[in-house]
């Protein structure tokens, strides 16, 4: 059971004796087996804060401990045995294929020539196989998709062996089904590895369905910590990310775009379909509302307004056009 | 993959120890294999062979190995440090810093009170240190241009500028420096004798010595600064060593045969093409092989009939090429 924890911690970047400090006083606390997310608006401290606890980077005030070691104390081979981490740089080695690059994550482990032992690569092969790669452990990293390289990097963590992993934004660069798949995949990770798994994201709605935590910083108010939906109740999405051109949507753990809305209609029917259509019309300018004149009601396969009966939301929107011009509101 | 390589390394060698006796063979006299077993055996039948081949040929040959293998090595080792595939002593500026070295001590010491410039020791050291100097200078000018052509560009700058000063030194010398100097500039293997070997073979030992020390560290340098410090690798020291090595290795060869041009840049790509591997476990003895065997070449051909050309001439129309050919293909 391992746990990482900040006191006072005060991040930051010094240039030319100034300090710019990003966050102060943050006292944080994580155990194993946890997916965390940290999750804020750009230049809330993502990295910084991510980079801080790598020991890439020095904090300016406040201490780092892993299960009470103070890391800024640690050598720089202690540390890679607490602390493995995947960054948003692209590393492309000629010549090297998915099994050296997972290779890497036992530096800290053999000798001087980096001779692999036996149980290296015993290690190596369980780090892929639990990112579902052990079949591509020939092929030449150059030639991998995003995704896969992906994978790789967090084999190359796994097999570093280390009670923490970090990773920055590792969803950036991929497609849909690839987001949703590492995210799966770490969360499968902290919890089957009891490993401590932080990663910072934009994905917010991933974030919510997979991380056990939220870390939620904000650029003035800190690091607000707790489990998705507790967050959600309490407002603080909606808080953090204030803006007047779109707003978190509580109902789906989306953010859904403030549309000036002109129009009024009241819908009801069927549920599924209700969703669509009231996104749909609120592109359309029209807010739902209870009681409206006009009213509109959504069947399995149709909807009805006015009486007339149309089958596709192309249709609806164009009817409610002819509408509007015969009676503008 | 492992059988591949020890057979790539049986192969190549082989081609050194065929390279190296051809290289004994031929020159402006040609000297039959039977004279060059005669001439080791002690057997003093004919004593003009006898001196050629001991006191001429082979410290000659025995300088293009060293040559060879450590422009390779340091040429690999400034590749993994820059992470830039065109990072090579000659091209970004450190034989110049061994030349600016060498000039000072060749020419200036003129304006000493004691001689300096018959000192070997003297001329290799200044030399080490000239290079040594203009690595940290590039290393440090990297940190702030990412672009492998902007930093060859700064290198050609560094190379320029160490020329400039070479000549402003050369003004204000006498005309025996001056010609003992310019003989340095044309590259020769064949100005080491045994003696300057007896000083060459350990800085090169000691340059190559290191370079296997850091034969894993190198490697995690592969994956970018960062990643190698969350490896554990501690870089400023890292650094420091390999530029360290570097130094010793292009400086000390520099010193004694002056500039020998794109040795350093085509030789690793050679060896990554042949060996196919990034690890530098088995790189370093690919380059001190295929650096030495690619050297020897080049001064094989330099020993045509009639003429001989200096070995920088040849060894530019192989590393050129490679230049041409990994800048189109990186675009």
């Amino acid at each position: 059971m391992s746990v990482l924890s900040t006191q006072h911690l005060t991040i930051g970047y010094r240039k030319k004796g100034t300090e710019n400090v990003i966050q102060h006083d943050l006292n944080l606390r994580l155990e194993s087996g946890k997916l965390v997310g940290l999750i804020g608006p750009n230049g809330s401290g993502k990295t910084t804060l991510l980079r801080t606890i790598a020991g890439l980077l020095k904090p300016i005030d406040g201490k780092i401990l892993i299960d009470g070691k103070h890391l800024l104390l640690l050598s720089q081979h202690e540390k890679a045995l607490n602390v493995s981490f995947v960054l948003t740089e692209k590393v492309d080695i000629a010549n090297a294929d998915v099994f050296d690059m997972v290779s890497f994550g036992r530096f800290p482990y053999n000798n001087w020539r980096g001779n692999l032992s036996e149980e290296d690569r015993k290690k190596v092969f369980q780090a892929l196989q639990m990112v579902r790669m052990e079949t591509m452990m020939h092929r030449l990293v150059s030639e991998l998709s995003d995704g896969e390289r992906q994978r790789v990097m967090i084999a190359k963590a796994l097999a570093q062996d280390t009670p923490i992993i970090l990773l920055d934004e590792p969803t950036a660069h991929l497609d849909v089904p690839n987001r949703v798949g590492i995210m799966l995949l770490l969360h499968k990770l902290a919890h089957t590895t009891g490993k401590i798994i932080l990663l910072s994201t934009h994905e917010l709605d991933l974030a919510l369905q997979a991380a056990d935590l939220i870390w939620l910083m904000s650029e003035n108010e800190g690091i607000e910590c707790g489990v998705p939906e507790d967050l959600v109740f309490s407002g603080s999405f909606n808080r953090v990310f204030a803006s007047n051109s779109y707003f978190f949507n509580e109902a789906n753990g989306n953010f859904s775009m403030n549309y000036p809305l002109n129009g009024k209609v009241s819908v009801s029917g069927n549920k599924t379909r209700l969703y669509w259509t009231l996104r749909a019309l609120a592109r359309a300018g029209y807010a739902a509302v209870e009681d409206a004149p006009l009213k509109i009601e959504v069947t399995d396969s149709a909807w009805i307004l006015n009486q007339k009966k149309v089958f596709s939301v192309a249709e609806l929107l164009d009817e409610l056009n002819n509408l509007n011009i015969r009676f503008p509101f | 993959m492992y059988s591949r390589n020890n057979l790539l390394f049986f192969v190549f060698s082989l081609l050194v120890i065929f390279l190296f006796l051809a290289d004994l063979m031929w020159g402006s006299v040609a000297i039959p294999a039977k004279e060059i077993f005669s001439a080791f055996c002690g057997d003093r039948q004919n004593s003009v062979f006898t001196e050629i081949i001991i006191n001429f040929r082979l410290p000659k040959a025995i300088t293009a190995i060293l040559a060879g293998a450590s422009l390779s090595v340091a040429g690999l080792m400034m590749q993994t440090l820059f992470r830039n595939p065109l990072a090579d002593p000659y091209i970004l500026g450190v034989s110049s810093g061994a030349s600016l070295g060498t000039a000072l001590v060749v020419m200036a010491s003129g304006f000493l009170p004691f001689s300096f410039a018959g000192n070997c020791w003297a001329l290799i050291i200044s030399a080490v240190i000239g290079a040594a100097l203009v690595l940290l200078i590039v290393l440090f000018v990297s940190f702030r241009v990412n672009d492998i052509v902007s930093l060859l560009i700064v290198g050609i700058m560094f190379g320029t500028i160490a020329a400039a000063l070479v000549s402003i030194i050369q003004n204000f010398s006498n005309p025996d420096a001056i010609k003992l100097f310019l003989m340095w500039t044309f590259g020769s293997l064949s100005a080491v004798t045994w003696n300057y070997l007896q000083i060459l073979f350990p800085v090169v030992l000691a340059g190559i010595g290191m370079a296997f020390f850091l034969q894993k560290r190198l490697d995690g340098l592969l994956l970018g600064e960062n990643y190698a410090r969350g490896l554990g690798i501690s870089i400023t020291q890292t650094r420091s060593l390999i530029i360290l090595a570097t130094g010793l290795l292009a400086g000390g060869i520099t010193a004694f045969t002056g500039p020998i041009a794109f040795v350093g840049v085509a030789v690793p790509h050679i060896a990554r093409g042949i060996f196919r591997t990034s690890s530098h476990k088995i790189l370093l003895p690919a380059c001190i092989l295929v650096g030495a065997a690619l050297l020897m070449i080049c001064d094989i051909i330099t020993q045509i009939p009639d003429y001989t050309l200096p070995v920088n001439t040849i060894s530019a129309l192989f590393g050129a090429p490679v230049i041409i050919w990994i800048i189109l293909r990186r675009k």
